[in-house]
């Protein structure tokens, strides 16, 4: 495996190449294989599962609609876990990111909705609110744990509690409930607030929007500011050894704060992103997970932007390619649940996947 | 029992950690095996005891082959050991830490205590091992807990008995009374293994002396046939100067003064009570003592690390007291921590990234927003040729540089900058022998050039043959002060807190 080798010198400064590919890209594959097989196991015959596997592809990478429903999906994924991934690297667990990807997401609506404002700034508007209002909602979390050493899983967790009751309150405000409608749901945006389609010369029904080039821009700041800045510095060290950084004389609270705080803009540009570019106003649960699943998303791309980026994909094609799936091979959408907690559980054992393809890591 | 290894090898990648050993101890026999920290001493040991499968080779006990897939097997053969970091439950007590594992139980299932208790009893007066069944672990000074750690061998039977680096911990009396223990073994009959890389120790207690480098057995010399210097040598590969030459100074202007310093715990207990000292330019003060009697907190308090919560500090003259650690940095004080591992060195950090830990601030390396990788480079580099830290690039991480390494990265970090005072605690814990010499001539130069150095070290080794004074502390008070060429029998009481 020369290529490995090769590709290996140029990650050795950071991290192992081994990390950050070639686990995830295995762990990936043993999941969907494994997923397959449970499919068999539970009574579906080999042809359906050959249609679901086939179906898996052809919905997230198939065809431009296929590889567009994959990048929707894959765009608050992408901001929500870069945000996360600036959380672990500073030695902090985030599960917060569906409360703040809430928080952004109404603080979008309400921009949306409620100012008649030219188009490319009203836009900027909308998104600055989204990562305004994550930022302070995960700022909470950040000042406890520096003030108080309140632990950030608990205080995050409870926050998203918090979260889906301040949704709830949010929807049934008379000046934010959508005129006529007695179920909870909230006034539309406004056309100059929407994150245009990408793809919108080609098919007007192509959904990728703007929000994925503003995520792939993400990615390359999120880069830049882990290894190339100074605070990124701060956040390393912070997270692989605090006496040590305290002994270099960083404070660890003010590096706390700053980090849940960051990661908590990210969570709520996710948020704002979802409601300007997909949903055009909010719901109960427009969040639908994606703050959960994005941890699973960090997590899969090892903390590394780079990786972030084609952990979000994959579980945006996961997504997409499920719904496809369903439609085609009668398939319940639960089997990507279940490859995707399975990708995890490989991750977050590295020495299975070495104990299975030991001539890879040899 | 008698033990013997018959070309024992293990690899790791292709790092030979041990290739070819042959090794025997008989009973009533104390071998001595000396190496540098990755020499392949626990490695060879972790194979005996079972932890570890080797390439290939025999273990033969009593001429019979055996084979060990685990320590419980190693055990039932006859095999116990010491680790160097103690494997006690803190809130159990002494019998119930022994049994810990291999529970007598009564008829109903019911843990058997009293009749263990008197086991242990038992074993504790044939070998004069002095320990109270029924006391609390955590209670106990390190001395008795490494009895506790005996008696937990000597109760599943062990005939051959491995000690890791055992006097590392103890006071110098501790010591003496350790090797009374252990004659007392080797009265009965039993074989030991003693692991060190303490010369002294060797050529002390040990029979029959066998050495290890790279893996391989480099000799074997009996005590009295040999010599540290001769042992050094095999041990390094090389001519090894065991002392550094110090030649007398006159001592500078006052450099750092405390007065009646005081500091509380958290649990608002006095871990440093009125502590007065004055350190001068040109000087090496050293700080004697066993640990956890106020130094590390003293060393805290200077460093910016730890609150202080009365008392005076003077540094030039000027009012020095709770600042932070990097005004502190700022002030020219250099500190060398006591576990670099924990606090001087991120592991997961490349050199680069290292060299900068407490400058990466500064206009040099960074402009506010994002750092000069380019000047951090050249700074690593700098470090690695000025100070002999071996590696072939400043790209790999911390921890897969040697102990020995690791610290020359650290103290060349701390030295390489304008430097008033330096602060240094333990410099050459698990150093090597070679990095042990060249950390001392730097200390040593440093203070030839008007420095001021405190040097807190639980060797005593060390700190009598660098210090030009000697303070020592004790229940976080200093209690005696001594010229540097005092008897270290005068000091090793004075660290027990006796006067």
């Amino acid at each position: 495996m020369k290529i490995f080798n090769y590709l290996g010198n140029y990650f050795s400064n950071r991290e192992t190449f081994q990390e950050i590919i070639v686990i995830p890209v295995f762990a990936t594959l043993l999941a969907i294989f494994l997923g397959l097989l449970l499919l068999i196991v539970s009574g579906s015959s080999n042809e359906i599962a050959l249609k679901a596997l086939i179906a898996l592809f052809y919905g997230s990478f198939g065809s431009l609609s296929a590889i567009s429903e994959t990048l929707t999906a894959a765009t608050p994924l992408i901001f929500a876990a870069l945000g996360i991934a600036i959380g672990f690297r500073a030695g902090l667990f985030n599960i917060g990111a569906e409360g703040q990807i809430i928080l952004g997401g109404m603080a979008a609506v309400i921009i949306g909705f409620s100012f008649q404002l030219p188009f490319f700034i009203h836009l900027i508007l909308i998104l600055l609110a989204g990562a305004l209002f994550g930022a302070l909602y995960a700022f909470i979390s950040g000042w406890l744990k520096a003030t108080t050493g309140a632990h950030e899983v608990i205080t995050t967790i409870m926050l998203n509690l918090i979260a889906y009751r301040l949704l709830d309150f949010f929807l049934r405000i008379p000046s934010v409930q959508k005129e006529g409608r007695n179920d909870p749901i909230s006034k539309s945006i406004l056309d100059t607030a929407e994150l245009p389609r990408i793809l919108y010369f080609l098919d007007p029904n192509l959904r990728v929007h703007m929000g994925f080039l503003i995520a792939i821009f993400a990615v390359l700041i999120v880069y830049w500011l882990i290894f190339y800045t100074t605070i990124g510095y701060e956040f390393r060290a912070v997270g692989k050894n605090l006496e040590a950084s305290r002994y270099g004389g960083i404070s660890p609270s003010v590096t706390i704060i700053l980090a849940m705080s960051i990661a908590g803009l990210l969570a709520g540009l996710a948020g704002a992103s979802q409601i300007a570019g997909v949903l055009g106003r909010a719901t109960p649960g427009f969040s639908a997970g994606i703050g959960f699943d994005a941890i699973a998303v960090a997590l899969l791309g090892r903390a590394h932007p780079i990786g972030v980026l084609f952990a979000g994909i994959l579980f945006g094609a996961l997504i997409a390619g499920g719904r496809q799936m369903q439609v085609s091979a009668d398939v319940s959408l639960d089997l990507i649940t279940v490859i995707q907690a399975l990708i995890i559980i490989f991750i977050a054992a590295p020495v299975l996947i070495r104990k299975l393809f030991p001539w890879i890591f040899k | 029992m008698k033990l013997k290894l018959h070309e024992i090898s293990k690899s790791f990648g292709p790092v030979k950690a041990n290739s070819n050993i042959n090794l025997t101890v008989d009973r009533g026999e104390i071998l001595g095996l000396l190496g540098e920290n990755g020499a392949g001493k626990t490695t060879l040991m972790n194979i005996l005891t079972g932890l570890y499968k080797p390439d290939s080779g025999k273990i033969l006990i009593d001429n019979k082959l055996r084979e060990f897939h685990n320590p419980r097997e190693a055990n039932k053969n006859g095999i116990g050991m010491v680790h160097q970091h103690f494997m006690l439950v803190p809130v159990f007590s002494v019998t119930e830490n022994i049994i810990l594992g291999e529970e007598p139980t009564n008829r109903f299932n019911k843990i058997d205590l009293e009749n263990a208790k008197n086991k242990v009893l038992k074993i504790s007066s044939e070998y004069k091992l002095n320990v109270d069944p029924d006391l609390i672990i955590e209670k106990l000074p390190v001395g008795i807990q490494q009895r506790v750690e005996i008696i937990k061998i000597l109760f599943r039977d062990a005939e051959i008995l491995i000690f890791d680096e055992p006097t590392a911990v103890l006071t110098p009396q501790e010591v003496v009374e350790f090797f009374e223990i252990i004659k007392n073994l080797k009265k009965t009959g039993k074989a030991i293994i003693f692991i060190t890389h303490k010369l002294q120790e060797v050529l002390e207690i040990c029979d029959r002396i066998n050495v290890l480098r790279r893996g391989k057995i480099v000799g074997e010399e009996y005590p009295k046939k040999t010599d540290k210097k001769k042992l050094a040598q095999l041990m390094v590969g090389r001519k090894v100067n065991l002392r550094t030459s110090r030649k007398k100074m006159e001592q500078g202007e006052v450099l750092l003064e405390i007065n009646d310093l005081s500091i509380l715990s958290d649990n608002k207990e006095h871990v440093l009570s009125n502590v007065d000292l004055k350190l001068h330019k040109n000087e090496i003060l050293g700080i004697a003592g066993v640990q956890g009697n106020g130094q590390t907190e003293l060393i805290e308090a200077l460093t910016g690390l730890r609150s202080v919560s009365s008392g005076k500090i003077s540094y030039f003259g000027k009012e020095y007291k709770n600042f932070s650690p990097r005004k502190i940095h700022q002030l020219g004080v250099r500190h060398i921590p006591e576990d670099r591992q924990k606090q001087g060195l991120i592991g997961d950090f490349s050199l680069t990234e290292n060299s900068i830990l407490n400058t990466y601030y500064e206009e040099k390396f960074s402009n506010n927003i994002t750092l000069n990788w380019a000047n951090a480079k050249i700074e690593a580099k700098k470090i690695i040729e000025k100070f002999d830290v071996r590696t072939n690039s400043e790209n790999i991480s911390a921890n897969k540089l040697s102990g020995g390494n690791q610290q020359k990265l650290l103290i060349g970090r701390e030295m390489s900058r304008s430097i008033n005072l330096l602060i240094a605690s333990q410099p050459t814990r698990g150093v090597d022998v070679g990095s042990i010499e060249y950390i001392h001539n730097q200390i040593v130069s440093a203070r030839n050039k008007g420095i001021g150095v405190i040097l807190n070290s639980t060797e005593l080794e060390e700190i009598i043959a660098l210090s030009d004074r000697i303070i020592v502390f004790f229940e976080g008070k200093v209690i005696a002060e001594f010229p540097s060429d005092t008897n270290p029998n005068i000091i090793g009481l004075a660290m027990a807190g006796e006067n």
